[in-house]
């Protein structure tokens, strides 16, 4: 193909996709909606991922001393949890920063408990070298001396974990299910577009066009569909998930588990929306129109 | 070069529109093909073109044997023919600029070139003045002569026309007829279906009349055409 040939397909397939007005606005319509939706879904999906990997690698048992302990006892205390093998690190939080610490997850409200009220206990975060020995050292934990008591995600996290394990395996099947919708939606709209079409087609094929001729302009046409049918999902998942970030970020902080950043993440998120759209607008329109080129 | 060796056309509705035609047109031959309406004029051109194709027998068109063609090399019988169409079969949403150049376009010619062709085709049918009107913008005259501004564009070696003159007055019509009477004294291979019987009298050429999809006369001016085999 010359190159003046395919400037003149790019030039058909803009000018094209002008003169079919509201067929291209209903075409474009539908890609919108399907990618707002594949979007917002794989947003979901991947920070429920990144939330359960978070909870999988949490290695931390935090061992609660008994009030009252001296330092010299405490001293003890972290020799004999630093003798456990599976020990990788341990670090001494104190009471007054444990109450920081509620302080900026629960409020403000909490500062009642400041001084000689505050109720926590001194901290030694034990951290373990792999997430499967967090039990064993929370059990051997609370058998030695000065311990009130020691607590690893435990309970809760498996709760948690749970719930994040079905929304994995129903998202994975919804987001199957909505590419599917998608591929549909998108590639039915425009065979719609491209059946009301059929004269022009025949047409061309009359006066000379070969096939390749005849299709470029339509795939093209898709793919700019496509494209510019990304552009209000990508404006309001970017929006939309800075702002959850930041309020949801803030209430997980405490807990040591964070969503994705939405530098590289949205990166991604846009780059996929675009290929989507463009990659099955022009597939989805050069299927279509397969079965008018036998004229 | 066009011949057809007994070339039956049954259409699915059952009426047989080419009832064993026989027929030779020599590179640079001037033919009416006259006949009533509904007698197979424009089944017989078709078919030279493969918008149709014949239920049986043989047809050729230049080197194209068209019982033969594959489906990707029809394209390229057609860009070796110009074609005014019965119905016009203008693209309804390209300017009549791009509706010529478009022809100019499947052959890849340089948008200059074209742009200099086009012009001088539409200027040649009067009508250089609606370069950027849309065909719903032009009466059926004038979509009539762009048809036939489109089908002479790329210097075709036949021009098959239907119906060139149908929806003209008799003055444009004459201007139709001097365009095609110069593009054949050029050697270009001229077949056009008609109903005017005033242009057959005026211009004479080789007449192929047909009835009922038969065949009942193929004469060149003063008598029965003789065929060499
Ligand atoms: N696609 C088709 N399907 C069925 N019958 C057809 C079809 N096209 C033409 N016919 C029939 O074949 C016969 C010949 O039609 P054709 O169009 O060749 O006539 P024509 O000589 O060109 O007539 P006109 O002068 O009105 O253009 C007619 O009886 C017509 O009804
Ligand atoms: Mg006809």
């Amino acid at each position: 193909m010359k190159i003046s040939t395919f400037k003149r397909h790019v030039v058909e397939s803009l000018k094209s996709l002008k003169r079919n007005g509201w067929m291209s606005v209903a075409a474009l319509s539908a890609v919108t909606v399907t990618l707002l939706l594949v979007g917002i879904l794989f947003s979901i999906l991947m920070n429920v991922n990144k939330v359960a990997s978070d909870i999988e690698n949490d290695v931390q048992v935090r061992v609660l001393i008994d009030r009252g302990t001296n330092k010299k006892q405490e001293a003890k205390l972290k020799q004999d949890l630093a003798k456990l093998h599976s020990v990788s690190k341990i670090k001494f939080s104190s009471k007054e920063q444990e109450l920081k610490n509620v302080i900026g997850s629960y409020g403000k409200e909490f500062k009642l408990f400041g001084g000689d009220d505050n109720p926590l206990n001194d901290v030694f975060v034990v951290s373990a070298k792999k997430p499967e020995q967090t039990v064993t050292i929370a059990k051997e934990a609370k058998k030695m001396k000065h311990v009130y008591d020691a607590k690893y995600g435990g309970a809760s996290a498996k709760k948690l974990f749970n719930i994040v394990d079905n929304i994995q395996k129903w998202g994975i099947a919804i987001s199957f299910l909505l590419l599917f919708v998608a591929v549909f939606l998108i590639s039915n709209t425009i065979r719609i577009t491209i059946l009301s079409r059929k004269n022009e087609i025949s047409i061309m094929r009359l006066v000379g066009a070969t096939n390749g001729f005849i299709r470029w302009p339509f795939i093209l046409e898709g793919a700019w569909t496509g494209l510019f049918g990304a552009i209000i999902p990508i404006i309001i998942v970017d929006f939309g998930y800075v702002w959850l970030y930041g309020i949801i970020s803030n209430s997980l902080a405490s807990t040591g588990y964070s969503l994705l950043t939405p530098g590289v993440f949205l990166f991604q998120i846009d780059t996929l929306l675009i290929l989507i759209g463009i990659v099955i607008g022009a597939i989805g329109s050069g299927i279509s129109m397969r079965r008018f080129l036998r004229i | 070069m066009i011949e057809f060796k007994h070339v039956f056309k049954k259409y699915p509705n059952e009426i047989l529109a080419a009832n064993d035609f026989n027929v030779k047109i020599r590179q640079g031959e001037f033919i009416y093909v006259i006949g009533p309406s509904g007698a197979g004029k424009s089944t017989f051109i078709k078919m030279m073109y493969r918008e149709e194709r014949p239920t049986s027998g043989e047809i050729k068109v230049n080197d194209y044997e068209l019982q033969k063609i594959k489906n990707s090399e029809i394209p390229f019988l057609r860009r070796e023919l110009g074609i005014v169409f019965q119905d016009f079969k203008l693209l309804p949403k390209l300017t009549i600029f791009e509706n010529v150049a478009y022809a100019l376009q499947v052959i890849e010619k340089d948008p200059e070139t074209i742009a200099t062709r086009v012009n001088y085709v539409l200027d040649l049918v009067g009508l250089k003045h609606k370069v950027d009107a849309f065909p719903n913008e032009l009466s059926g005259g004038e979509q009539q002569r762009i048809s036939i501004a489109r089908a002479i564009a790329n210097k075709p070696e036949v021009v098959i026309a239907d119906e060139p003159t149908g929806n003209l007055d008799p003055d444009t019509a004459a201007g139709i007829m001097e365009i095609l009477e110069r593009i054949n004294g050029e050697g270009t291979t001229v077949v056009m279906a008609t109903h005017n019987s005033q242009i057959v009298d005026q211009y004479k050429h080789r007449v192929l009349e047909i009835e009922d999809g038969k065949i009942v006369r193929d004469q060149t001016e003063g008598g029965f055409f003789q065929d060499e085999d």
